[in-house]
């Protein structure tokens, strides 16, 4: 079961900067490890995350082998219309995830 | 190996010393107990605040999903008996573990839920440490979440408490420690520069950074007993739950925190 974890406030002042926070359940194997029975345990990350903003790529980030499992990654934007944040994430094994969370600008 | 005995002889040697090492100090007085939570780093302590911020969550909201899920040959959920979890379960956790009277001795939460589906969802019982379990304890153990732990301290109980003292109090392994000799006597001091803690199971199943993972009371037991080199407990072993009992006992009146977050 993958799961992901949005915060995005509901309703921003038009303007303001905004923390987005987002935090989703994956064992980024790094590919580094050996298992209990001798064999290399296979590479599974996560290798990029974006966010979209009403269409409008805003984040974007490459994540590496060297990153813990579970990945949380906070950042910051600027409220400037309501609308839809799109939060993608993909990598090995065809892992691919989308979540929305809507926003309303006053 | 060296490292380690020079990690031991370092604890020895260095803060209180040798003095408070051999006049053993009693039980932590009700006013001084504290989580292993006030031992975090700031930073650590924002994670597990934030319940979007906080890797457990993740696996509580999988236990949300598994109680529901219909298991087993009678066909039956853990909500088609228990109904909503918030309601029925909240302050559960507080108590465990706890005398299960058909059994006549103590069983933690875990055995709790595969007593419940081997008896009453006729399924197989879920493996120690599986994704599974670890959800669904965490899910119901955070319906307690606030509620100060509340351990029965009745005749039925008392025997388990006073064996789980009995292991905590033991030294063993070939480092020769007793859990008491660190989280008794020396909790507040540091081991190879991680504080150590008063030892409260306070918020498990937890996210531990080390793991990268939710793991129970038992992995960090066990952590502990390989880390003092002793021998560790079965899964099944009552040992463990004695143990399990006696430091839910110790930790009465601390807020039940699942899941806590640690480093």
């Amino acid at each position: 079961m993958t799961r992901a974890l949005i915060n995005v406030p509901a309703t921003a002042k038009r303007g303001d900067i905004i923390e987005i926070k987002t935090l989703i359940s994956h064992p980024m194997e790094s590919g580094y490890r050996v298992g209990t029975n001798g064999v290399p345990i296979p590479r599974d990350i996560i290798t990029l995350f974006s966010c979209v903003y009403n269409g409008e790529e805003i984040f974007r980030a490459e994540l590496s082998p060297a990153i813990a499992a579970n990945p949380f990654l906070a950042f910051f934007a600027i409220a400037r219309d309501s609308g839809t944040l799109a939060f993608h994430w993909s990598g090995d094994n065809g892992f691919a995830v989308t979540e929305t969370a809507a926003i309303t600008v006053e | 190996m060296k490292l380690l005995l020079k990690v031991a002889l370092f604890g020895f040697t260095s803060g209180a010393g040798l003095a408070s090492i051999l006049a053993a100090t009693a039980e932590i007085p009700a006013e001084e107990r504290r989580s292993g939570y006030e031992f975090l780093s700031r930073d650590t302590k924002a994670i597990q605040d934030d319940e979007t911020a906080n890797p457990g969550m993740l696996a509580v909201l999988d236990g949300e999903v598994l109680w529901k899920r219909t298991e087993g040959a009678a066909g039956k959920s853990c909500a088609g008996c228990h109904g909503d979890a918030r309601a029925s379960m909240k302050a559960v956790a507080a108590r465990y573990p706890a005398v299960d009277h058909a059994l006549g001795r103590p069983i933690d939460i875990e055995q709790r839920i595969n007593r419940c589906r081997t008896e009453q969802q006729q399924a197989p019982p879920l493996l120690f440490e599986s994704g599974e379990l670890l959800a669904l304890t965490a899910y119901v153990a955070h319906q307690s979440k606030g509620q100060p732990i509340a351990i029965a301290d009745d005749p039925k109980t008392r025997p388990f408490i006073d064996v789980g003292r009995e292991i905590f109090e033991r030294r063993q392994g070939q480092l020769n420690l007793s859990c008491a000799q660190c989280h008794d006597d020396n909790w507040g001091q540091h081991l190879g520069g991680a504080p150590i803690p008063q030892a409260h199971p306070t918020g498990y199943p937890l996210y531990r950074l080390e793991w990268q993972s939710l793991g129970s009371l038992r992995r960090r037991l066990r952590n502990c007993l390989i880390g003092m080199r002793a021998e560790t407990y079965p899964n099944e072993a009552p040992e463990i739950v004695d143990l399990e009992l006696y430091l839910a006992w110790r930790a009465r009146g601390l807020a039940v925190e699942t899941p806590a977050v640690r480093p």
